[in-house]
């Protein structure tokens, strides 16, 4: 109900803003000259239209919409689709989807390999005798092959269940025809109404049919899977053949190998005599028919296929427009979605998945998407107090006595203070695969920029730290992140480490550049002017030069961001247990379309939500930028 | 007892090429405190170079210059400078930018802040302590660099074409300004252009220098700054004893650039 008319609201949208659109060029008078910059301004409803066809194409394509507007049609296709498949082995026997006949399609293969084989044969070093009748049993294959063709030879009795096989199908055909078919009322529709509905659960389609319709064509599928098993029993096995198989078999068998003349060219003749009997045993199949015989079960089928149709009616309609990019398929016990409608998950299921992982008490993998804890203050800050101020209180550790007692003493006291091992306040920490991931980039960044700044300012104004340097950085820079990945996740581990000092490289060497270009590009005359107001060497490097570069600073934070959180994706990828990477990458192994899709989002949200800020950030740090 | 004393001033630069440039050749002058001097030349002929020098920026390759008793060796506080585009820092707010060497120096807060309203006032910004710098106007940016090289109560301001680039009528209201803060303070001011007719109204002293090598070719001593301070300075520009001294300089420097480029061509 809602998603329907959410998309028919999108569509009155996208229609109102390109009118609106339209209107407005019409009636804009000024600056409407091509290639005038200032044309590009406002348009808030072609962002409108923007957002509103992305929704459209992927509800539409999700199969979303389709849902929304007929929420029956994925059963009753389903049900269409169990008798395509229950249709779907006597079917293949003939040129329906495929361009041969299978019987055609057997004979020339079969011909091609005994081609293969005579042809093998005169490249032998076989004595004369061996190959003259080894080559007059190929011929004799040969024959037996094109006799399964041939109508006079086949048993009376093959034809009369060719023609009972006909007659089975026109009878279903016609019943599917009748609109008092099935004549007895669903027996189980009470049940199919109590299942699940389309996209409720993992089977995303419930199976049982649930409309008549329906359940005419579930019944149908039933009724085709008997005419298809009989089917698949009836071979071509009429004495007269069975008698050429016989003779032939008997042949090969008798087949004497002669090992005198050594090992090679024995083992040559055991090949030879193996491989006529492996087209020996195809042969003996059966399931080449005279081509005519088969005519009529072809036609029956290609008339059930019409019924079908017509009998599916405005049901076909939906499938084409409501689904498209996919249909729907049967499967043994259940029916599944194919296509787009598949891999595109619906926004709705999305949301729905989202909202569930969301819950604290769900997350993914018992870890909370984004949520808090609640922890001892001596924990959380511990990771700031380094743990050899401990060693460094004169003293020593305390050591058990004699009576099994540890006491404690000053330097203990210390250590566990370092450690947070003491009694706290309890406060609230976020924690969760988002703020795993977020962290790691704001840490990484940190590092990047508290040591890349100062070191890029200084190359700007040392030929020193320039020469020095400048290969090192420009040599590890142009290196694609996730080269080093597996180097450093192998030194560091998979905990957070390795990946904050990746993402530290990544910063780092973007800091200093961006953070020399801002050093070099001061304006001499500003630094003279600082000189002769009475400012030291540190002051014109922070009160001048820092200031002056902050445009190409904040430009390579900008960036740093950016790449920083792809580099951690593909990191959290390869290895970790947290982090919306490692979600992302569960939910691949598991084929989850909706997780990925839901985890592809939010990091495109997040990365929004980063530069959005950095945009304020830089708006209100630097306005000075290009007016100075 | 702060003057400004020349002692053969030298100036050698070596080129890419290998050769050399003599930018500045011997020379010698004592500017007295509370003098008003302008330098005007052709161009390259080291006027800039000779005031990065008095300001410490650049070191002589030969002799030096003695402010008062001491040798320049380096910026100091007892030298102010206003460059040419005012080299304000734009991250900063008027006020900030005019009290940066108080702040550098660490000086009292409140002190601060009555001597830049002070200051301020004296360029005629009142009011305009808190507005960002790039939003001024090339005028006002200038008064602002002004207001900025004064606060520290220098020995000796320094100005590199200071007024070069605004338009004439803005021009000539600067000009009075700087003659009203010569006269109320008594500062010495050492004032580089290229408009010979700045030059002639903002030079109790004129310097007229001659390039290849750099070196003073002319002093004048003119009467026209006091005049401005009483008088209108458009008046003194009409005046008679103005136009001759200026037609006088204006052939002299064509003669100049005329053998440069006679110069150039036989090369």
């Amino acid at each position: 109900m809602i998603v329907g008319t959410l998309f028919i609201v999108l569509i009155c949208l996208l229609i109102g803003s390109i009118i609106y659109g339209r209107r407005l060029v019409k009636t804009e008078v000024t600056d409407a000259v091509f290639g005038n910059p200032t044309r590009a301004l406002g348009g808030w409803h072609w962002i409108v239209a923007g957002v509103s066809s992305i929704l459209i194409i992927w509800l539409y394509f999700s199969w979303d919409a389709g849902r929304a507007f007929f929420p029956k049609a994925a059963n009753e296709l389903c049900q269409v689709a169990k008798l395509n498949r229950t249709a779907n082995p006597i079917r293949s026997a003939f040129p329906l989807e495929d361009r041969l006949l299978r019987g055609t399609a057997l004979l020339q293969r079969d011909y091609g390999q005994i081609d293969l084989l005579e042809m093998k044969l005169a490249n032998t070093n076989f004595d004369d005798g061996d190959r003259t009748e080894l080559k007059s049993i190929i011929t004799e294959m040969r024959t037996t092959l094109s006799a399964q063709a041939d109508p006079k030879l086949i048993a009376p009795d093959t034809a009369g269940k060719l023609e009972g096989i006909t007659k089975r199908i026109n009878d279903l055909a016609r019943n599917l025809a009748d609109d008092g078919y099935p004549a007895e009322p669903d027996p189980t529709r009470e049940e199919a109404l109590k299942q699940p509905g389309w996209g409720e659960t993992s089977t995303e389609i419930p199976v049982m049919p649930i409309t008549d319709l329906g359940y005419k064509f579930a019944k149908a599928s039933e009724v085709m899977d008997g005419i298809s098993k009989d089917f698949g029993k009836i071979r071509n096995n009429g004495e007269a053949i069975t008698g050429k198989l016989e003779a032939l078999k008997a042949r090969y068998t008798g087949f004497e190998i002669d090992d005198s003349e050594g090992e090679e060219i024995t083992a040559q003749r055991k090949e030879l005599v193996k491989q006529i009997e492996k087209i020996y045993r195809r042969i003996d199949d059966g399931k080449i028919f005279p081509s005519a015989m088969t005519q009529s079960v072809e036609d029956a089928l290609i008339n059930l296929d019409e019924v079908k149709k017509s009998e599916q009616g405005s049901l076909r309609l939906i499938d084409l427009l409501a689904l498209p990019g996919g249909d729907i398929q049967a499967g043994n016990r259940a029916c599944s979605e194919q296509g787009s409608g598949r891999w595109l998950p619906k926004p709705s299921d999305t949301l729905k998945t989202f909202t569930r992982m969301a819950d604290p008490e769900v997350g993914f993998k018992n870890i909370p998407l984004l949520w808090y804890e609640m922890k001892p203050v001596g924990e959380v800050f511990e990771i700031l107090i380094p743990d050899w101020i401990a060693d460094l209180v004169p003293g020593e550790y305390p050591r058990h006595n004699d009576e099994g007692t540890v006491l404690t003493n000053f330097k203990n006291k210390v250590y566990n203070f370092a450690t947070g091992n003491y009694d706290s306040m309890m406060i609230p920490v976020p924690i969760g695969h988002i703020w795993d991931s977020m962290m790691r980039v704001l840490a990484g960044l940190f590092f990047g920029i508290i040591l890349g700044v100062p070191l890029g300012l200084y190359m700007g104004l040392s030929r020193f730290a320039k020469g020095f340097f400048d290969p090192l950085i420009e040599l590890y820079r142009p290196i694609p992140p996730l080269a080093w990945a597996p180097l450093i996740l192998t030194i560091f581990g998979i905990q957070d480490d390795g990946k904050i000092f990746l993402l530290f490289m990544v910063a780092f060497a973007i800091m200093v550049v961006s953070a020399r270009t801002g050093a070099t590009g001061t304006q001499l005359s500003k630094v003279h002017a600082a000189h002769s107001l009475g400012a030291s060497k540190f002051q014109i490097i922070r009160k001048v030069i820092l200031p002056n570069s902050l445009p190409e600073i904040l430009t390579g934070i900008r960036i740093s961001i950016g790449v920083c959180w792809g580099t951690l994706v593909a990191a959290e990828m390869l290895a970790g247990t947290t982090g919306i990477g490692f979600v992302e990458n569960v939910a691949r192994k598991q084929s989850d379309y909706e997780i990925i899709w839901m985890t592809i989002l939010l990091l495109g949200l997040l990365g929004l939500m980063f530069d959005l800020i950095m945009r304020f950030i830089i708006h209100r740090t630097i306005p000075w930028r290009g007016k100075g | 007892m702060s003057d400004l004393v020349a002692d053969k001033v030298n100036m050698v630069f070596n080129t890419k090429g290998g050769g050399t440039v003599h930018a500045l050749k011997d020379i010698s002058f004592t500017l007295k405190e509370g003098e008003l001097l302008s330098v005007l030349g052709p161009s390259g002929c080291g006027k800039t170079t000779l005031l990065n020098i008095i300001a410490g920026f650049n070191r002589p390759t030969g002799g030096s210059f003695y402010l008062g008793d001491e040798e320049i060796s380096g910026p100091g506080l007892n030298r102010g400078m206003v460059f040419q585009q005012g080299a304000l820092f734009e991250w900063l707010t008027v006020a900030e930018n005019v009290n940066f060497g108080l702040r550098m120096k660490g000086s009292n807060k409140k002190e601060t802040a009555k001597k830049v309203e002070e200051w301020l006032e004296i360029v005629g910004l009142q009011g305009f302590g808190n507005t960002p710098t790039y939003q001024l106007s090339g005028g006002m940016q200038q008064r602002v660099a002004l207001a900025r090289c004064l606060i520290n109560d220098p020995d000796l301001i320094l100005m590199d074409e200071p007024l070069g680039a605004l338009d004439a009528l803005t021009r000539e209201k600067m000009q009075t300004l700087v003659l009203k803060i010569w006269k109320e303070t008594g500062k010495t001011i050492m004032i580089i252009t290229h408009s010979v007719e700045e030059a002639l109204l903002l030079g109790e002293r004129l310097f007229v220098m001659a390039p290849r090598p750099g070196r003073l070719h002319k002093e004048y001593r003119l009467p026209f700054a006091e005049e401005g301070l009483t008088t209108d300075p458009r008046e003194i520009k009409n005046s008679e004893h103005f136009t001759q001294v200026r037609e006088e300089i204006l052939t002299m420097i064509w003669d100049m650039e005329e053998e440069i480029m006679g110069k150039t061509d036989a090369a």
